[in-house]
Formats: structure tokens, C-alpha cells, sequence
């Protein structure tokens, strides 16, 4: 019984640590934007959550198995929208227990091997930073709802 | 909390880029700097960026592994009213070139914005996290 009420909470804890994750990466990618021969790395969030969640069960299911929209229109690389980049493959992981981490494509390739396009990873950041805070509130809003159904009032 | 990592990160960033900041100081500073009786101008210094490690893979500083001299010719000024100038009326001067270094110095400054954004954000980030579920 005590499960199910954690259930929620487990989900959105997996998804608050992969969301600090990339936080942590591409701050190292802003850091780098001027170091000669460095590439850029980024995860494929829809992925790391399926492995995190171990392909998910429950109502985390819903959230975590990959859609199938961009394999019905043909789409490779695992994006979703033709406009999306597609993230190559690489071995590299962050250690043993993290999430696979993917060589970003640059646009705009640049004379010192550089492959860090800066407006891309200033968005992502941004990006990253609300969902981190949209995680929080969520988990924040399961624990008062418990409460409150605890409490009974 | 793999966050604050990012602090270690943004700020060998940030003291890569003032030390760039530095050189560019320098350069500017010697930029009509005449050479001495030994004919040795002052030479342009650029830092080279190299990637560190801290801890793991995930996070990838900076810093700075070489001050390299440039080695471009010194500029050869004819002035031969000057104290300092040869036999042919030459003056040696430094190599800097300063609209280089203006634009060197515009980037980097731009690079230490950028990374204290992020160190903010991440600031911000792990203080609503230590309010969680309050």
C-alpha cells in the first residue's frame, strides 16, 4: 500500500536527478565553448528516463515508453520532429550508474574542432533549468497532496 | 547532489576566461611598447583552453594549459628621430596587433558572462531544491 502512494514520487525523483544530470553537462559544454577540439555532449532524455525507469510499469508507463511518432514518419536518430537534431551514438556514459551520454551534431562546424554551438546550449539550459523546477513542483505538489489525505483535513 | 558540480565547472570557466582577460590586458598594455638595445620587442601572448576532468565524465572544466608568445615580425617603424631607432632610422616595436585583442577581449568577456549565468541558474535551481516539500 505504501507503493502505491511513493509510486508518483519515485518516478518524478528518477526524472529530478537525469534533469541534473544534463544540467551538470551542459554546463561543461558552455564552459568548454572555446576550448580547441572539444566536443559537446548531451543525453537523449526520452531514452535515459525509459532505462531509468526500467521501461516503466504503472502509471509511469504512460510518460515513459517512447511514442512511436517519429518511427511512423520515418524519422532516424530517435527524433520526433524533422527539424530536431539527431543525437549520435557514442560509448561514452556518465560512470557506471549514469545515463548514456550522445556527441552533439554541430551546426555550424568551426576551425578548431570545436563542436559546441553556444545559442543551442544556452537554450537547452534554459530549457533544462524550468523542467528541473517543473519536476520539483510536481514532487511538491505529491508530497501536500499525501499530507493532506494523511492529515484528513 | 550532482549539481553542484556545476560550480566547479562554471568557475574554472570563469577563472580560464580572467585569466585570458589577463593576457589580453598585457598585450594591449605593450602594444607601442619599443623594443630595447637588444632588439627584442615585446611578443603578443595568447592562452591556449584545455578540457580537465573533475570527478566524473560528466563534467568537463577548463583550464589553461600554455601561455604561447606569438611569432609574428615585430613592427618596424621609421622614425628616426626616435632615442631607440637604428642605423636605418627603424624603431622596433611590439607584434600585438590590437583589433585582435579587442575582439579577444570582447569574447572572453562574453564567455565570463555566460558562465556566471550558469552558475546563477544553478544557484537558484538547488535553493528551490532545498525547499522541497515545504
Amino acid at each position: 500500500m505504501f507503493a502505491n502512494l511513493t509510486n508518483g514520487l519515485d518516478f518524478q525523483s528518477k526524472a529530478l536527478v537525469l534533469r541534473a544530470d544534463r544540467q551538470r553537462l551542459i554546463a561543461s559544454n558552455i564552459a568548454n565553448a572555446d576550448t580547441p577540439g572539444f566536443a559537446g555532449r548531451d543525453i537523449d532524455f526520452k531514452a535515459a528516463m525509459r532505462d531509468a525507469t526500467g521501461g516503466g510499469n504503472g502509471a509511469s508507463l504512460a510518460l515513459a515508453q517512447p511514442t512511436g511518432a517519429g518511427a511512423a514518419r520515418g524519422l532516424a536518430g530517435g527524433i520526433t520532429n524533422p527539424q530536431h537534431i539527431a543525437l549520435q551514438s557514442s560509448t561514452t556514459s556518465l560512470g557506471s550508474s549514469g545515463p548514456r551520454t550522445d556527441y552533439t551534431v554541430p551546426t555550424q562546424p568551426a576551425m578548431d574542432g570545436n563542436s559546441v554551438d553556444l545559442d543551442r546550449e544556452r537554450a537547452s539550459f534554459v530549457d533544462n533549468a524550468v523542467r528541473y523546477e517543473a519536476t520539483l513542483r510536481f514532487i511538491n505538489g505529491t508530497s501536500r497532496t499525501m499530507l493532506s489525505a494523511i492529515q484528513g483535513q | 547532489m550532482s549539481m553542484f558540480a556545476i560550480f566547479g565547472v562554471s568557475g574554472s570557466a570563469i577563472s580560464s576566461q580572467s585569466q585570458r582577460l589577463n593576457v589580453v590586458a598585457s598585450n594591449l598594455a605593450n602594444a607601442d611598447a619599443v623594443a630595447g638595445p637588444d632588439g627584442q620587442g615585446y611578443k603578443s601572448r595568447q592562452v591556449v583552453f584545455q578540457t580537465v576532468p573533475l570527478g566524473s565524465e560528466a563534467s568537463a572544466g577548463v583550464k589553461v594549459s600554455a601561455i604561447q608568445e606569438s611569432n609574428a615580425p615585430l613592427r618596424r617603424v621609421h622614425n628616426p628621430s626616435h632615442p631607440s631607432a637604428d642605423t636605418d632610422g627603424y624603431v622596433t616595436q611590439s607584434n600585438v596587433n590590437p583589433v585582435e585583442e579587442m575582439v579577444n577581449m570582447i569574447s572572453a568577456s562574453r564567455s565570463y558572462q555566460n558562465n556566471v549565468e550558469v552558475m546563477n541558474t544553478a544557484k537558484t535551481l538547488l535553493l528551490k531544491t532545498l525547499q522541497m516539500g515545504q
